[in-house]
């Protein structure tokens, strides 16, 4: 399936990075002839096939649920471009 | 006191046994190696250089040997890739979106390294976020291979994304550096810079503080100049970390100790579908060469096939773009980095993610969004995942024939900075040799083992099966010897 101009511009939109529209054209161009040639995997068959979620079997160790690390803000929000009163300052989402 | 040029001249386990014999002091090194970073500032290795940091470190070093307290790396100068963490010292993973970025963390792995007494050096340049195989795609510029075509002052990419890492060691600006592999980050640049590049199991080093790109992909790994170098290095590298959910369990052994140079019995599968298109006759014939080494120290090579390879490098370029899609979501302008303001909190994300992101990582970032996305979820993402599968069970099915897998490293050799890829599909085919091996979470290096018709270095890979890692090294010693590399860069410090 080819990418359109629109689509693109909503997986843009999806993805939350703004991309001028005299830019759709030349991405959609690009991000087909990815798609177009990561669609080969269909000449595999894969029925019954389970997915590879992991790259070595191993079984994720579990721990008991208790606070190990933290309790120390300043850290946490140096590299905050806006903070305040140990909070992340953000654009108004509330009206 | 040896001469600035002899100390240069080093390899890590040289260096590593005048220190201990206070032959040299691990400051004279490290100003050694400040003076090499300043002579070849121009490959442009380092992002951030730790020069102050760096004689601290020494002087610690120096005071531990005289106290007998020497650990595994004491004293030794390197380069730390710059998609470590690092404490207090900025941290860009190449990119504009984390300029000015300062962890107050440090990541595990170098932690482990600083624990065994490494000395740092500076943060080595990557291509952005190591999406890239030439490390063209880093905010802060490319970095050139110290090796040129013989009579060509063209400058080469060092490949990548761990150009910055490969340049350095092979241009003396460190002894050994470490590097991180998705897709072949440290095997490809290795085998473009004349150097041994190793990336062990997945998990068998920790990814806690490494700026993630593809987490089911991820691995660390060393670059030196040799093997015994590689298996030191990465023997301070590994070890379980509760931090990271999926670090292996288990004790890492003496890697150096696996470097018998006895490969006898051994049996070397050669996978016949790593014979590709349109392969360099230079490539094909060392590949020829390398199986007569093995045959020649007592090995038996065996044919086995791997049906499945042609289908890996289009199955990562989904499942990597996926895993990324997801991860580098965090860069939203909140906790780190750049922000762009806008009208709202949407236009915010957009205006930072949009001036933060160069154009691959932009790229990628959008396929694995339309990967992940809703009706295409099941066509994409799963189908590569079954595909994955597949992949991993043509290694399971080999290693019941074979004890390792010898391939070159990469299609080619360097190519040049200015050479237009235009093509992104052109150039992800840099990797098509060590994709799949990524895919399996198995151990790979690359060997320097000949040198191309314009003098160029060419690799090759060895492959093992999980926790393969001494088998690997062992018979990565054996090529080694066998096949005498010397071939200099134009471009070193001395």
């Amino acid at each position: 399936m080819a990418l359109d101009k629109q689509t693109v511009a909503k997986v843009a939109h999806l993805a939350r990075i703004r991309v001028e529209e005299d830019e759709l054209e030349t991405l959609a161009g690009e991000l087909n002839s990815i798609i177009g040639w990561v669609e080969q995997l269909g000449e595999v068959d894969t029925d019954g096939v389970e997915p590879m979620t992991s790259a070595v079997d191993l079984k994720l160790r579990l721990r008991e649920d208790e606070i190990t690390d933290g309790d120390y803000p300043d850290r946490v929000l140096k590299n905050g471009p806006s903070t305040e009163m140990h909070f992340y300052v953000v654009p108004k989402v509330v009206e | 006191m040896e001469s600035m040029s002899d100390m240069l001249k080093l390899s890590l386990a040289e260096a590593r046994d005048k220190l201990r014999a206070k032959e040299i002091t691990a400051v004279e090194l490290t100003d050694a190696y400040l003076s090499a970073m300043e002579q070849t500032r121009d490959l442009n290795c380092y992002i951030t250089e730790t020069p102050e940091k760096a004689r601290e470190m020494a002087k610690a070093s120096d005071e531990r040997l005289a106290a007998g307290k020497a650990g595994a790396m004491e004293g030794l100068p390197i380069g730390m890739k710059d998609l470590f963490c690092t404490n207090g010292v900025q941290s860009t993973a190449g990119s504009h979106i984390l300029e000015g970025f300062t962890p107050t963390y440090e990541s595990t792995v170098s932690q482990n390294l600083w624990d065994a007494g490494a000395v740092m050096l500076g943060k080595t340049n990557l291509d952005e976020f190591a999406m890239g195989s030439s490390n063209l795609t880093s905010y802060y510029g490319g970095v050139k291979n110290p090796y040129t075509k013989a009579g060509s002052n063209q400058a080469l990419v060092p490949g990548g994304s761990s150009g910055g890492s490969a340049a350095a060691v092979a241009a003396h600006a460190a002894i050994a550096a470490t590097g991180t592999d998705t897709g072949g980050s440290i095997r490809q640049p290795a085998a473009f810079a004349g150097l041994v590049g190793f990336k062990p199991t997945y998990g068998r080093c920790s990814r806690w503080g490494i700026v993630a790109f593809a987490s089911s992909l991820d691995q660390a790994g060393p670059m030196t100049r040799t093997v015994r170098d590689s298996a030191i290095m990465l023997g301070a590298m590994a070890g379980f970390d509760k931090k990271d959910s999926t670090s292996l369990d288990m004790p890492v052994p003496d890697f150096e100790a696996a470097l018998t140079g006895d490969i006898r019995g051994m049996k070397i599968g050669i996978p016949k579908e790593y014979r590709v298109d349109n392969m360099p006759a230079d490539i094909e014939a060392l590949w020829k060469q390398g199986i007569e080494w093995m045959k020649d120290a007592g090995a038996e090579v065996v044919d086995v096939t791997l049906p499945h390879t042609k289908y890996a490098l289009p199955t990562y370029y989904i499942v990597a773009p996926a895993e990324a899609s997801s991860n580098l979501a965090r860069y939203d302008g909140v906790r780190y980095g750049l922000r762009v303001e806008g009208k709202d909190l949407n236009e915010m994300y957009e205006n930072t993610r949009a001036a933060g992101f160069g154009a691959e990582v932009r790229r990628r970032v959008l396929i694995g969004t339309y990967v992940l996305s809703a009706g295409y979820y099941d066509a994409y993402y799963l189908k590569a995942q079954k595909v994955r599968t597949k992949i991993a069970q043509d290694f399971k099915n080999a290693w019941g024939q074979c004890d390792l897998l010898l391939t070159p490293t990469t299609p080619s050799a360097a190519f040049a900075m200015d050479e237009k890829i235009d093509d992104p599909v052109a150039m992800y085919l840099n990797d098509v040799f060590t994709v799949p091996a990524s895919l399996a979470g198995l151990p790979g290096i690359s060997v320097p083992a000949g040198i191309d018709k314009d003098g160029l270095p060419l690799g090759l890979q060895l492959i093992g099966p999980a926790m393969g890692e001494e088998a690997v090294l062992r018979a990565a010693g054996v090529l080694e010897t066998a096949a005498g590399f010397s071939a200099k860069p134009a471009l070193m410090a001395a």
